[in-house]
C-alpha cells in the first residue's frame, strides 16, 4: 500500500456543545476520487473545512505525503497545494473573473503593482481550456450565470497546480450540460494524479465519479467502502440508517 | 494599426470607455457651477472663488479618500472630525510648547514643522490602528468604536489644550494652509505640463499593454478625444488658479517683511496652492493603492464578500487595522491643512467633519453595503458639497437653510445612485 496523499486521523471538532465531527478518519490517494456522503449536517463539510484551513480541529492530526501537516488557516492549506471549491463558490461578486481567479495570489510586476494584463491573459488561457464559451472577462462575477461562476471557482482551484482538490457539492447549482463538464473535468484531473475529495449527497454522482466513498452520519464516520463493491442501496443504508453494508469496509 | 483587434461597434459612451456614474456627477457639478454663476452675476466662477473653493475642499477631500476604503470594507468611521482635532492639537502643542520649551528647539527653527507633522501623522495612524484593532480583532462594530472615538478624541483635544486656541503656528507649517503657500505662476505651469505629459503617457502605455496581450483597444480617435479632454481640464484648472492675482496690499506687505520695496506696478499670481498639490498627490497615491496593489484588491474583495476573502487566505482582521490606520494618517494630514489654513489650532476644528467626509464618499458613489467606491468619485463628492455650501452662501441663503439643502442633497444623491444601479443591473 502506498503512502496516502492525505491522511486525516481521528479528527474531532465541536461547536458549542455539538460535536460536528467526532473522531473521524479518512484518507485519499493520488489519482483517486473519494466521495464524502451524508445528510445535511452530517459533518462532511465541517470535516473538509479542517483540511482547507477554514476551521481548526479540536483534536486529530493531518498527514500529507506521510508527513504531519499543520494547517491553521487557508494560507497554510494552499502551501500544501490543497485547493477547495466551496459550495458557496467563495467569489467576491464585485470583482471580475481574473481578480477572483488570482485572489490572494495576485501576479505582480517587478515594481510590486498588480499585473492586470498578465492576470487577464492567464485567466483567458485557463478558461479556454475549462469552459470555451466563457467570454465575459470585464464584468463583475455577479453578472455571470451559475455555470460561469462555477467555472471561475474551478479555474481558481485548478490553475495553481492543486495536488489535493476538495469539491463541495460542485454540481448542486448546475444544469445537465455543465454537470457533464464538471464530471469530465474530475476524470481528467484524476488521470493527472490529483487526489479529489468530492462532497455530495447525490448517490448517483458518487457511484459514477468516485473510487471510494466515506459516509458520515451525525458527525461520526459510518464507514468507507469501494464503490464497485457496494450497491446504491448499501450506500443509502449507510447514509440513512448508519448501517454497515454487507461488503467489508475497504 | 490594422492588426490590432478593434472592439465591435458600440455607443459613443462605450467607445470612450467612460464611467457613466462619474460622468453624471461631473455633469451635475457643471450644472451646479453654471447655476450659481448665473445667480451671483458671474462671481461664482471667478479665479478668486475657484481658488477659495479648492482650498476649502482639500481637508474633507483628503479624508474622504480614506473613508472610501473604510466604507468599501463595510465599516464606518464617525471619529474623523474628532481625531482631526486631536492630531491638530498635538501638532500645535509640538510647535508652540513641546519642541521649543521641553526639547530646546527654538521657535522658527526649520526643524519645527517637519517634526510636528511627523508626530501628528504618527498619532493619527496609531489611533486609527488602535480603532482598527478593536474592530478587526475584538470584533466590536465599527459604528460603536468610532462613535466612542468621536467623544474620546474630541475631548482629548479639549483636555490637552484646556480648550484654548493655540497659535500662531510655525511659518513653514502654514505653507500647507492655502493662501500662505502657493507655487506661483511658473511652477504651476511647469507642474501642469508635467501632469499632462504624465496623463498622456498613462493613456499610451495602457493602450500598449492591452495590445501586447491582444485585448481589444479603443479606436484612435477616442484615445485622442480623451487625451484632449484631460489636457484641457488640467491646463484650464491651473490657468484659472494662475489668473488669481495676489492683492496689491498683501504683496506690498510681503516685500516689507523681506525689507524690500515693491516695484511700481508689480503683480504676482497665486498659482497652485500647496494644499491642493497635497490633495492631488493623495488622490494619485490612493487611486494606485485602490486599483493597482494587493492591499486595494483585498479591500474591495473583503467588501464584496468577507468570507470569500478569508477563504482566499486574506487576513481580513489585519486588513481592517491597515484601513483604519490609513484613515487615521489621512485625518492627520487633513489636520495639517485645516489648522495651517486657520494659522492656529482652535477647539472646534473639524466639528461635523465626519459627516461631511462620509457624505462626500457616499455622494461620490461609495456603497454603504460595501465593495463599491472610487477615489475620484469621493473627491468630486467633496467638491460638489463644498460648492453647494459656498455657492448658497454667496447667493445669500441663510445658514440653516444651507444645511437643510445639503442634507437633502445627500439623501437625493444616494436615491439617484440606487436607481442608477438598478438600471444598470449592478447587484448589491
Amino acid at each position: 500500500m502506498t503512502t496516502p496523499l492525505v491522511d486525516m486521523r481521528d479528527i474531532s471538532l465541536a461547536f458549542g456543545g455539538v460535536k460536528a465531527v467526532d473522531n473521524v478518519s479518512v484518507d485519499l490517494h493520488a489519482g483517486e476520487v473519494v466521495g464524502l456522503l451524508g445528510h445535511n449536517g452530517a459533518g462532511k463539510s465541517t470535516l473538509i473545512k479542517v483540511l482547507s484551513g477554514a476551521y481548526r480541529a479540536d483534536a486529530g492530526e493531518i498527514f500529507i505525503d506521510g508527513q504531519k501537516a499543520t494547517i491553521e488557516n487557508p494560507r497554510d492549506a494552499r502551501k500544501y497545494n490543497v485547493e477547495t471549491i466551496y459550495q458557496t463558490l467563495a467569489l467576491a461578486d464585485n470583482l471580475d473573473a481574473a481578480s477572483n481567479l488570482f485572489l490572494g495570489r495576485e501576479l505582480t510586476t517587478r515594481s510590486g503593482l498588480l499585473d492586470e494584463g498578465r492576470m487577464e491573459a492567464e485567466a483567458r488561457k485557463i478558461m479556454a481550456r475549462l469552459n470555451p464559451n466563457f467570454e465575459n472577462f470585464a464584468a463583475p462575477v455577479s453578472a455571470l450565470s451559475g455555470g460561469q461562476r462555477q467555472s471561475v471557482a474551478i479555474a481558481r482551484a485548478v490553475y495553481f497546480n492543486a495536488r489535493i482538490l476538495i469539491m463541495d457539492e460542485p454540481t448542486a447549482a448546475l444544469g445537465p450540460q455543465e454537470t457533464r463538464m464538471v464530471a469530465e473535468l474530475i476524470t481528467q484531473l484524476k488521470s493527472e494524479g490529483i487526489g479529489i475529495f468530492l462532497i455530495s449527497h447525490d448517490i448517483h454522482d458518487v457511484m459514477t465519479l468516485c473510487d471510494r466513498a466515506s459516509v458520515m452520519k451525525n458527525g461520526k464516520l459510518v464507514g468507507s467502502v469501494n464503490v464497485d463493491e457496494v450497491t446504491d442501496d448499501d450506500l443509502l443504508g449507510m447514509i440513512i440508517l448508519g448501517k454497515q453494508p454487507g461488503a467489508k469496509p475497504a | 494599426m490594422s492588426d490590432t483587434p478593434e472592439a465591435p461597434r458600440k455607443s459613443l459612451m462605450q467607445t470612450l470607455e467612460l464611467d457613466t456614474r462619474l460622468l453624471g456627477m461631473i455633469g451635475a457639478f457643471i450644472v451646479l457651477s453654471i447655476a450659481f454663476n448665473l445667480l451671483t452675476d458671474g462671481r461664482f466662477l471667478t479665479p478668486r472663488n475657484v481658488f477659495n473653493l479648492t482650498i476649502q475642499t482639500v481637508s474633507v477631500a483628503i479624508m474622504s479618500t480614506g473613508m472610501v476604503f473604510v466604507i468599501v470594507t463595510r465599516n464606518i468611521d464617525l471619529s474623523v472630525g474628532a481625531l482631526l482635532a486631536t492630531c491638530s492639537a498635538v501638532m500645535a502643542m509640538m510647535q508652540t510648547q513641546i519642541l521649543p520649551d521641553m526639547l530646546g528647539i527654538p521657535l522658527g527653527s526649520p526643524l519645527i514643522a517637519p517634526i510636528a507633522i511627523v508626530a501628528g501623522l504618527a498619532v493619527g495612524a496609531l489611533i486609527g490602528a488602535f480603532q482598527g484593532y478593536m474592530i478587526g480583532y475584538l470584533t466590536i462594530p465599527a459604528f460603536i468604536v468610532t462613535l466612542g472615538g468621536l467623544l474620546v478624541w474630541r475631548n482629548t483635544a479639549w483636555y490637552m489644550t484646556r480648550g484654548q486656541t493655540i497659535g500662531p503656528l510655525d511659518k513653514a507649517f502654514q505653507i500647507f494652509g492655502g493662501t500662505n503657500g502657493t507655487l506661483g505662476v511658473f511652477w504651476s505651469w511647469l507642474l501642469a505640463g508635467l501632469a499632462v505629459a504624465f496623463a498622456l503617457y498613462g493613456l499610451w502605455s495602457s493602450r500598449r499593454a492591452k495590445r501586447a496581450h491582444g485585448f481589444p483597444v479603443k479606436p484612435l480617435w477616442a484615445e485622442f478625444t480623451m487625451a484632449g479632454i484631460i489636457a484641457a481640464a488640467i491646463l484650464g484648472f491651473v490657468g484659472t488658479l494662475n489668473a488669481y492675482q495676489i492683492p496689491t496690499r498683501r504683496l506690498a506687505r510681503l516685500f516689507e517683511t523681506r525689507g524690500e520695496v515693491m516695484p511700481e506696478g508689480y503683480t504676482e499670481a497665486y498659482g497652485l496652492p500647496v494644499s491642493v498639490l497635497v490633495l492631488i498627490m493623495v488622490a494619485i497615491l490612493m487611486t494606485v493603492i485602490a486599483t493597482r496593489t494587493r492591499l486595494g484588491r483585498y479591500i474591495f474583495a473583503t467588501g464584496g464578500n468577507p468570507d470569500a476573502a478569508e477563504l482566499s487566505g486574506i487576513n481580513t482582521r489585519m486588513l481592517t487595522v491597515k484601513v483604519f490606520a490609513l484613515m487615521g494618517a489621512l485625518t492627520a494630514l487633513s489636520a495639517v491643512i485645516a489648522s495651517a489654513r486657520l494659522t492656529n489650532h482652535s477647539n472646534d476644528i473639524g466639528v461635523l467633519d465626519e459627516l461631511r467626509v462620509i457624505a462626500a464618499a457616499v455622494i461620490g458613489g461609495t456603497a454603504l453595503s460595501g465593495g463599491f467606491g472610487t477615489i475620484r468619485g469621493a473627491i468630486l463628492g467633496a467638491l460638489i458639497m463644498q460648492s453647494l455650501q459656498s455657492g448658497m452662501a454667496m447667493v445669500g441663503v441663510d445658514a440653516p437653510l444651507q444645511n437643510i439643502v445639503v442634507g437633502g442633497v445627500l439623501v437625493l444623491a444616494v436615491w439617484v445612485d440606487i436607481l442608477y444601479r438598478k438600471k444598470t443591473g449592478e447587484r448589491l
